[in-house]
């Protein structure tokens, strides 16, 4: 049964230091609001998993939490460069960062492998292309029925897995719907989960298209209305389309972003996403 | 006619690349704009596939992101993430895919990973491989949208991150990949076709006003001109129409909304 916490108590049982950590949701459904609760508390060495890490690990890598990023693709939509992410690759600042990188396919399949008990994915990718050159992760396998070579990838299995969803009832099973992701493979995958939702309610009502993760499957619920901001909840906001172009001035200076860090992250405690 | 920029006729010459009925994997960019363009002029049957995991979106305005929630409130189905690679793209399920370049090379290989230096210590850290390995391999046909410039039309790209023709005829098969790779390459100066026998990019086609010297200064190797060098139409006025109500719906900034500054 997944219990219901408040957000600052869910990730100081959650997420540890050295811990892998996955926060899911595919442009919609970003779990902000927790993110900036792993800064605010401090959380270093973490292994950050996200197939789009946009602004959400341009915050957490900046702000020193992470020691990997395991991904597919790293930008600011339809806007730009991370350049957090940059200054930590490029320049090793505020800490080196060590990247792990797949194609989309590859990371939505290796969730899946988790998310199954699997060992490892198989797909037809990454053939001719340098992303698995040198990689003792990305391995030709051969089809044991057909002779046909395809890939492989090992399972992504991460220590807790993020995301927001609209709403949870008061058991803490949790709804949602709009664009799917990849939140309910992650979840599935994971040792741990937290899931922050716009509200909690007495009883879930069906909605068309959603996914329904059991209250015995998750490990934690917070209410956190607003939690995906500037990222949005079908349904309960809109996305802040403003928030990624100014971003972009914010990130691109490590001074501008240590003051947005101290004023909105650290100064803010959760109300503040 | 009138006057329009080098960009509109590159959006407009990628929609007509699109013919009516055909699925598309669409990204966000001039891909979904030409999509969304060719939907509302001769196209009105193309089926729209956004890797967020709408399927058949009939979004009335230009999605300001991948995921934007737009897509998936008309639409035939959303699924999730595993499933639009799994289900849709690998086996062949889709006609064409748009894919965009910070590099490409003269067999139609994609850099969008890194440039310069090695890669644990580039000189650019692009944003990654996102979707289009797999689409380049496995979409039945791909089309290039890159505007013509001398540092991104390179003889042979830093990193292969989606595969075009491999160094030679016949690597994509040799490979396993099932779609036929980039026909098609469209700039802001013309079209790039690949040569029927040694898979090369050539110009095959110039926009109004351009002239071969122009294409070639802008390609960083020594770009073949096909013997059926065309020229393309300028857009029309029924294209320019469209064209421009569908940016109008694009306006960047909002006003009055919370900023993280």
């Amino acid at each position: 049964m997944a219990e219901i916490l408040p957000l600052p108590e869910a990730v100081s049982a959650l997420v540890h230091d050295g811990d892998t950590v996955a926060m899911e949701g595919f442009t919609h459904l970003i779990p902000f609001a927790a993110g900036h609760e792993v800064i605010r508390q401090h959380r270093r060495d973490l292994t950050l998993v996200r197939m789009t890490p946009d602004l959400l690990y341009d915050q957490l890598i900046g702000a020193g939490c992470a020691r990997a990023l395991v991904f597919s693709w790293g930008g600011n939509p339809g806007v730009g460069s991370l350049h957090r992410f940059r200054d930590a690759v490029e320049h090793d600042w505020p800490v080196p960062l060590r990247l792990e990188e797949h194609s989309h396919a590859g990371m939505a399949n290796r969730y899946v492998a988790g998310a199954s008990g699997l060992p490892f994915a198989v797909l037809r990718g990454y053939a001719g292309t340098d992303l698995g050159a040198g990689r003792s992760d990305i391995r030709p396998i051969t089809c044991p029925f057909t002779g046909e070579t395809l890939t492989a990838v090992p399972a992504l299995r991460p220590d807790v897995t993020i995301c927001h969803a609209q709403r949870a009832d008061t058991k803490g099973n949790v709804q949602y719907w709009g664009i799917l992701g990849v939140q309910k493979e992650a979840v599935l995958a994971a040792d741990r989960s937290l899931v922050t939702v716009e509200e909690i309610v007495d009883e879930l009502t069906p909605v068309p298209g959603a996914v329904v993760l059991p209250t015995w499957a998750v490990t934690a619920v917070s209410h956190v209305p607003g939690g995906a901001h500037p990222s949005y909840a079908h349904g309960y906001s809109e996305r802040d389309n403003d928030y990624y172009l100014d971003w972009d001035a914010i990130g691109r200076d490590r001074d501008s972003f240590a003051r947005w860090l101290d004023t909105h992250v650290h100064a803010g405690g959760t109300a503040d996403v | 006619m009138g006057a329009f920029t080098a960009d509109e006729m590159m959006t407009v010459a990628a929609a007509r690349a699109l013919r009516d009925g055909a699925v598309c994997f669409v990204g966000i960019g001039i891909p979904s704009t030409a999509a969304n363009l060719a939907r509302r002029t001769h196209a009105p049957n193309l089926v729209l596939v956004y890797e967020s995991g709408t399927i058949g979106s009939r979004p009335a305005r230009l999605p300001l992101s991948i995921g934007d929630g737009l897509l998936a409130e008309d639409c035939d189905a959303v699924v999730g993430v595993p499933e639009v690679f799994n289900y849709w793209l690998q086996p062949g399920r889709i006609d064409i895919g748009f894919l965009s370049a910070a590099q490409l090379d003269r067999m139609g290989n994609i850099n969008t990973t890194v440039i310069g230096g090695d890669y644990a210590r580039p000189s650019v850290r692009l944003p990654g491989a996102g979707g289009a390995p797999e689409i380049a391999a496995s979409c039945r046909e791909v089309i290039v949208v890159v505007r013509q410039r001398p540092r991104s039309f390179v003889d042979k790209v830093d990193f292969v991150t989606s595969v075009g023709y491999g160094s030679a005829p016949g690597d994509r098969a040799r490979l396993g990949l099932t779609g036929a790779g980039p026909k098609t390459v469209i700039t802001d100066l013309g079209v790039l076709e690949p040569d029927p026998d040694s898979c090369e990019l050539t110009l095959t086609g110039l926009h109004p006003g351009v002239t071969v010297e122009q294409a070639r200064a802008a390609t960083g190797w020594d770009l073949a001109v096909s013997a059926r060098l065309t020229r393309v139409e300028p857009p029309d006025q029924t294209e320019l129409r469209h064209l421009r109500e569908l940016q109008a719906t694009l306006s960047r900034r909002a006003t009055g909304k919370e900023s993280p500054t």
